[in-house]
């Protein structure tokens, strides 16, 4: 029951932000796409150059456990593509689409009622992915620290880095 | 803040990183939103056919119910809507601006579309096991190579469709 609670008072902190970052918005999900306006991966960046220092801060002093989805190249690689290319019709994710609700684009529902048709679907395949698109590449629940075999702060410094100089292009450009 | 009533993508977003760092460190949980839909869906079917959801491998690995994550999604909702209240930016609105620039008017074609690409986005993403929350801020943020690559794939699908969609057409 408290978990419930929890789950529900920080998903209204969280879309309260994304609706303060303009996030929710049509218009900014499908400029991202056509490379017109980078609100939504200036919100995304943000979230995780914070995120990953704190959890990784937490994660070495042993308070937290990492929840890691396993790198199986179809499943990511292939269902990555395929959710890309309906969320470019869509210009809403599964998250964002209620948010988007939450603040009256009620174009949202269709969105809504679409995804839990595609979640009703991907049920009835769900055996035979299992036997085919999610046996090709399975890598395991891996970190990029792994593969690169440096620590995970270096690679964080990196990131961050790399997030700043990002950010400094977009200001340029006034994306 | 600024005169639209709403704040920079730079600090909204790092507070919201601070809300993830606060969900993991006191309840365990990492931010995600498309399982909530496959127990939505699942709730429904079973009104129907409880028996055949039984038995379905995928429900069995995703049971059906209100969870964490389910109730995180609906919070999302309420979030919103408070964030745009206080903030005089709530409106009904069924076309997006970009659309209606680009398609005029009418609701139908916004409806098919959105619809059609619900369908196809959450297909995709249960495959991937996860979305831009899932695998692209909580993956990411936890270094997961799944994450970036999902996150590179969902960028690279997302910007065919969006530019064959509006190929054409007048920019903006």
């Amino acid at each position: 029951m408290m978990t419930l609670l929890y789950g529900l008072i920080t998903g209204i902190l969280f879309g309260f932000l994304l609706q303060k970052g303009q996030v929710l918005r049509y218009d900014k999900q499908i400029g991202a796409l056509r490379l017109q306006d980078m609100t939504i991966l200036k919100f995304m960046l943000s979230h995780i150059a914070v995120a990953m220092v704190g959890i990784y801060f937490l994660y070495d002093l042993g308070i937290v456990k990492l929840s890691l989805k396993p790198m199986i190249l179809g499943g990511v690689v292939v269902g990555g593509l395929i959710f890309g290319i309906g969320w470019g019709l869509l210009g809403y994710c599964p998250g964002t689409s209620l948010g988007a609700l939450g603040e009256g684009r009620v174009d949202a529902l269709w969105g809504i009622g679409g995804m839990l048709v595609g979640a009703g679907i991907y049920a009835e395949a769900y055996p035979y992915m299992l036997k085919t698109v999610l046996t090709w590449g399975n890598y395991g629940k891996i970190t990029l620290p792994q593969v690169l075999g440096l620590n995970h702060w270096i690679v964080i410094f990196f990131l961050i880095f790399l997030t700043v100089s990002l950010f400094k292009w977009f200001e340029k450009k006034g994306l | 803040m600024n005169k639209e009533g709403s704040w920079s993508p730079y600090f909204s977003g790092a507070l919201s990183g601070v809300v993830a760092i606060g969900s993991v460190w006191f309840v365990g949980k990492y931010f995600g939103a498309s399982t909530s839909f496959v127990k939505s869906a699942g709730l429904i079917e079973k009104m129907f056919s409880p028996e055949r959801i039984a038995q379905m491998p995928y429900f069995i690995k995703e049971i059906p119910a209100i969870d964490w994550q389910w109730m995180f999604v609906f919070g999302i909702a309420i979030g919103a809507f408070v964030a745009a209240m206080t903030s005089g930016t709530f409106q009904i609105k069924a076309i997006p601006d970009m659309w209606e620039a680009r398609f005029g008017k009418p609701t139908g074609p916004r409806a098919v579309v959105a619809f059609i690409g619900g369908i196809i986005a959450m297909f995709g993403v249960r495959l991937a096991d996860g979305c831009p929350s899932g695998h692209g801020l909580a993956g990411v943020s936890q270094l997961a190579v799944s994450g970036f690559v999902a996150l590179a794939c969902f960028f690279i699908g997302g910007m065919i469709s969006a530019n064959l969609l509006y190929k054409g057409g007048a920019k903006k």
